[in-house]
């Protein structure tokens, strides 16, 4: 009886989540209606299920290419931002540094730092350098805004590593690349990934610099596209939320896949002190 | 100094170069130059370029649409947070009761929260739509323009809002929650206290913590929002969902001001260092331990 219940409060849980994630699953449903019955509710669900949104989106619009986009500059922000913060989190966690109090504290103040604040002297800066409309200067940018975060989440991760793996690896004489490759990357891998993950998600989601930085239609990043979705002479709903099921694809796949990781990102943010 | 202390300290230096570079040249210097832009008239499409002290901040003083958009900046975020802290204590809670499915709960909550804040603007779009929209289909069949009432326009953004960060509340409370030891529950237990008893001399405090860490991340990512309103509303209608930060933008790249509209991005910086180190300060002050 009593096990009954506890297996009807679960479902219940369950339910009121999946209920939650609605606003999700109907603009999923929605990428399957057919045109004609977009605007028709009740009923809620469709005749029958179709592709044509997606076939739209993909072989008539420029998403395929702001997909490209994002991922290449998402990829290349989390690389080099680990590539510049790894380093940089392993001194500041590990080595004494010449004004170390002001370098910890201007790095947990940058990570509050409003973009709009240097949206207008960063737009000067990539129109004097010509790097609007290039995956470099996002790439740079994107970096710069998610460095203090990655910077303080691993040094967070390299702390946990016990001091002796690393005063074994110099007694045996490795120098510092040593240091790094055989001892702390291999114990840094689990909050690397959490790491890069939220790196990856920051860089794919943000919306400010790449709209501001990008002024041709084919160096447009995926919320970008989706923010600028053409309609001729009506709203195309389908097609849509077709673009939002591809924009979302990536996030969705880490939710799913990389949870745990991700989860391991989030809390460490909050708590490391 | 030893042969050691002095390696060590040039091994930080070079490590730390990097970092220093970036932060310094695409950070710290368009801090400072944004500092200087704001006390310009600055207007380029015009030519316009001089110097022109603070006259900038003090129109801030007379402007109504600053007036207004900082008050709508305030009640955005004063509610949001508030509601998600209340929902993300309640779904944390429920998730950790669970027997099973925990990772399927997580990752219905995540969802909302790891998607772009543009694809939530296009999702509650099409919710708020007038006539085919799942809203007001639900509310049977009501014709309610959500995003083109000024009365209903900033608590239907202020929905989308808590709807994509409620579920980061709750993953950082179901995280404390796993770390309590049982050994507290089963104490309480054979003292006889009961179901609610236990929530709120037990549960609630361990939490306390962790909330007020939330709380502040929230908060200063609400100060800062920008994305939602700006692609579900662009501010309107009527500019009862403009922020400082969407007429900040609008300021900056719609009219071209690049003076006035720096001095409003300046005090959207202020404000929010000023509410994170007044955060930072009763945090430390607070006798709140866990």
């Amino acid at each position: 009886m009593r096990r009954g219940v506890r297996t009807l409060a679960d479902a219940l849980v369950l339910a009121a989540l999946a209920s939650y994630a609605i606003p999700f699953f109907w603009q999923l449903l929605t990428s399957f209606k057919p045109e004609a019955e977009l605007l028709r509710v009740p009923p809620l669900l469709p005749s029958q299920l179709t592709l044509a949104h997606y076939r739209a989106v993909i072989e008539r619009s420029l998403m395929p290419q702001a997909l490209a986009n994002s991922f290449g500059i998402a990829t290349l922000t989390t690389l080099l931002a680990l590539a510049v913060g790894v380093p940089g989190a392993y001194a500041v966690a590990r080595l004494p540094l010449p004004g170390k109090r002001w370098l910890l504290l201007a790095i947990v103040a940058s990570t509050a730092f409003p973009q709009i604040a240097t949206v207008s002297p960063l737009y000067l800066l990539m129109r004097a350098l010509d790097l609007r409309d290039t995956w470099s200067g996002l790439v740079l940018v994107h970096t710069s805004f998610a460095l203090p975060l990655t910077i303080w989440l691993l040094a967070g991760f390299i702390r946990e590593i016990p001091i002796e793996a690393e005063e074994a690896a110099s007694v045996d004489g490795a120098g510092l690349p040593g240091l790094f490759r055989w001892v702390v990357i291999p114990l840094l891998a689990p909050g690397l990934a959490a790491t890069a993950l939220l790196t990856f998600l920051f860089s794919w989601n943000e919306f400010l610099f790449a709209y501001t930085f990008t002024v041709s239609e084919a160096s447009r990043t995926i919320p970008v596209a989706l923010a600028l979705f053409p309609g001729v002479f009506e709203v195309p709903w389908g097609d849509i939320a077709a673009a939002s099921m591809l924009a979302s694809l990536p996030p969705v796949l880490i939710v799913v896949g990389l949870q745990r990781f991700l989860v391991r990102g989030l809390v460490a943010g909050a708590v490391k002190e | 100094m030893t042969r050691r202390e002095a390696v060590n300290r040039r091994r930080g230096v070079l490590l730390v170069a990097p970092t220093v570079l970036a932060l310094g040249t695409l950070t710290v210097y368009p801090g400072v130059w944004v500092l200087w832009l704001s006390l310009q008239h600055r207007i380029p499409i015009f030519g316009v370029s001089r110097f022109a002290g603070l006259d900038n901040y003090a129109f801030l003083a007379i402007d109504s649409r600053f007036a207004s958009a900082a008050a709508t900046t305030i009640i955005f975020t004063v509610t949001s947070v508030a509601l998600e802290v209340v929902l993300g204590v309640a779904a944390a809670l429920a998730i950790h009761a669970q027997r099973g499915g925990r990772r399927v709960a997580l990752s219905l909550l995540l969802l909302a929260w790891a998607m772009p804040a543009v694809v939530t603007a296009k999702l509650f779009e099409w919710l708020y739509h007038p006539t085919a929209g799942l809203l007001n289909v639900a509310l049977g069949g009501h014709a309610l323009n959500w995003l083109g009432d000024p009365h209903l326009a900033l608590p239907a953004v202020i929905l989308a809002d808590v709807w994509r960060t409620m579920p980061f509340v709750a993953v950082l409370c179901y995280a404390r929650l796993l770390a309590i030891p049982a050994e507290l529950y089963e104490a309480a237990q054979v003292d006889g206290a009961g179901r609610l008893a236990t929530l709120v001399l037990i549960t609630l405090p361990m939490l306390a913590r962790i909330l007020l860490v939330a709380i502040l991340f929230r908060a200063l990512d609400a100060l800062r929002a920008f994305d939602l309103m700006f692609v579900l509303t662009g501010g309107g209608p009527a500019g009862t969902t403009e922020t400082i930060t969407v007429y900040a933008y609008r300021v900056l790249f719609q009219t071209l001001q690049l003076g006035f509209g720096s001095a409003l991005g300046v005090v959207v910086f202020v404000l929010v260092m000023a509410v994170a180190w007044a955060y930072l300060r009763l945090l430390r002050t607070s006798a709140v331990t866990a």
